[in-house]
């Protein structure tokens, strides 16, 4: 679907970190944690590309006032890192944006009732606040939030408020654990004997570990990755990865935009990566 | 009073002149969500091999300003897998597929177009010499005007379809090249494919493609390709495909009148899934606002 959306707030959260919301169709409403929107930044030619973002929330606002309709809404978790991020940020209530999506393929949100271990370092955090909010609905949720500092640890407070139970890691120390996320996320699996799944999103390095300790201990485990993308539908093949078999004589690249960007741990290649 | 917009490139009737690119549009399907596939005057496949192929390493693609570098390196499903999962939904659109392809020698070109030949649901065929991404691959063939008429030579004798050669702007002398092709008997020409480029990450010192260099694309490169088009329809006397940058139907009006029949839409394809058709209706409005009863009017009308 492709769709004009009209910012209705763009704040910063954390220094360098950003939350827009936006207008949406209500077929929004149906976007499946994991997937993600792709947003043209202006209608220039520079930047040209548009840039993915997972989707980090939708909802419906309710009417303002009697007569009113009740409207939909996206939110987007960005992180400012280049131009297009940058301009992004300097957007306002009531600036129109051009929209692609939902696009991908989600999380498999897994058995209900099953503990659920979500794993996020910095702006990874931005598919699995809409993650949590659905698998709260009937599984113990806890989150494990990392970043370098506690600048680059985001939206705590909306997952707590949803009944999540929060870890955090720090590698400075200024907020929780000091050292790796992945410290903490295998703490909690010595406690409980390895019970549940993993669902995670966050910076490649991060997402190595937590399949490495998926597999070490028979985690069912599930990464968000991330790719550089020029269209989103599985044509420009710019954002592939490489599948576990993968090798130059018998290569086995997958689509980033359509075949993920939820993938098991497991169905990846992670050595040498 | 509705403009005449349909355009013959070779046997091939197009109810206009705005194709997608090769490489921009999957092989259909992938847009038809977005785009009435019966609102533009045909398609172009991703490029086909014999042997499917994998593709080089990523990082693949980079924007740069105004464009975009890519170093895909041909990855496509092969000929054998194009015909029994691709082949069904070009069957299902009214407008005309055009199967783009490579080899890796003469032979294998000729093999190709053979195939391709066999296949109702490819209305014609566009012959891929120019690709830079990929060693031996392609590029060989496209800088060489010896190299490629030989080429052109050999998928000519395999088919009796439409064969349009697309040529690269990498070589010295557009006009030599596009003139081999001619004479070896191409339908048409495609002009240009993607310019060799490079990007550099400061901070690491390092190219930001895995492939070192990648084909640039997108609005950055349309005076070059324009040149180019003008250059070339100048100097053939088959029609010619304008292709490079264009973002608007008035880009594409411009190619027309430097002597391009058709154009392709590639890179805007990316920015905007609508891309194609919505360039072949701004095409037929500015004629209609303008009383111009034919786009073929145009074509190659340049002044001064």
């Amino acid at each position: 679907m492709q769709f004009k959306a009209m910012i209705l707030d763009n704040a910063e959260v954390s220094p360098g970190y950003w939350r827009m919301r936006m207008t949406a169709p209500a077929e929004m409403l149906e976007a499946k944690p994991g997937q993600f929107v792709m947003v043209r930044v202006n209608p220039s030619i520079d930047p040209l590309i548009r840039r993915p973002f997972g989707v980090f929330d939708v909802g419906t606002l309710q009417p303002a006032y009697t007569g009113a309709v009740p409207q939909p809404y996206l939110e987007i978790l960005y992180r400012v890192v280049g131009k297009g991020t940058g301009m992004l940020s300097t957007l306002h209530e009531n600036d129109i944006l051009d929209i692609l999506g939902p696009l991908g393929t989600g999380f498999d949100n897994g058995p209900s009732g099953e503990e659920k271990l979500i794993v996020g370092g910095g702006v990874g955090l931005a598919p699995l606040y809409l993650l949590a909010k659905e698998l709260v609905k009937d599984s113990p949720v806890r989150l494990f939030a990392g970043g370098r500092t506690k600048d680059d640890v985001l939206c705590i407070t909306e997952f707590e408020r949803l009944g999540v139970e929060c870890y955090t890691a720090t590698e400075d120390g200024s907020l929780g654990e000091c050292g790796l996320v992945t410290k903490v996320l295998e703490q909690r699996l010595d406690a409980t004997a390895n019970k549940g799944q993993i669902f995670a999103c966050g910076p490649h390095g991060m997402l190595k570990a937590v399949a490495g300790i998926g597999a070490k201990r028979s985690v069912k485990t599930q990464v968000s990755l991330e790719g550089y993308m020029a269209c989103g539908m599985g044509a420009c093949l710019g954002c592939v990865c490489q599948g576990a078999e993968h090798s130059a004589d018998n290569p086995d690249y997958r689509c980033v935009c359509t075949e993920g960007p939820v993938f098991e741990a497991a169905e990846l290649k992670w050595e040498g990566n | 009073m509705k403009p005449v917009m349909s355009v013959e490139i070779g046997s091939l009737k197009l109810r206009n002149p705005v194709m997608t690119a090769s490489g921009t549009f999957g092989y259909g399907k992938e847009f038809s969500q977005y785009v009435d596939l019966e609102k533009i005057g045909a398609f172009v496949t991703k490029g086909l091999s014999l042997k499917p192929r994998a593709g080089n390493p990523t990082p693949r693609i980079v924007e740069t300003p105004g464009g975009m570098l890519n170093a895909i390196g041909l990855q496509n499903v092969g000929i054998d897998a194009f015909v029994q999962k691709k082949v069904p939904f070009l069957r299902s659109v009214n407008t005309p597929a055009i199967a783009n392809f490579f080899g890796y020698t003469p032979d294998e070109y000729a093999e190709l177009a053979s195939r391709l030949d066999a296949i109702p649901e490819v209305a014609a065929l566009e012959v891929n010499i120019s690709c830079p991404n990929v060693k031996q691959g392609g590029i060989v063939f496209g800088t060489d005007p010896n190299c490629a008429a030989s080429v052109v030579a050999a998928c000519r004798a395999a088919t009796k379809k439409t064969l349009i050669v697309k040529l690269s702007p990498n070589v010295t002398d557009i006009v030599e090249m596009a003139q081999a092709c001619e004479g070896a008997g191409a339908d048409a020409l495609s002009v240009i494919n993607t310019l060799t480029g490079m990007a550099i990450d400061l901070e690491r010192r390092r190219p930001v493609l895995a492939n070192v260099t990648g084909g640039l694309s997108g609005p950055a490169i349309k005076p070059v390709a324009l040149r180019m088009v003008w250059q070339v329809a100048k100097a053939v006397k088959v029609p010619v495909i304008g292709i490079g940058g264009i973002m608007s139907a008035t880009d594409a009006l411009e190619f027309i009148l430097a002597g391009a029949t058709a154009v392709q839409v590639g890179t805007a394809s990316f920015v905007n899934p609508g891309a194609a058709q919505e360039i072949a209706e701004g095409m037929e409005q500015w004629l209609a606002e303008r009383g111009i009863a034919d786009i073929k009017s145009l074509i190659g009308a340049l002044e001064g």
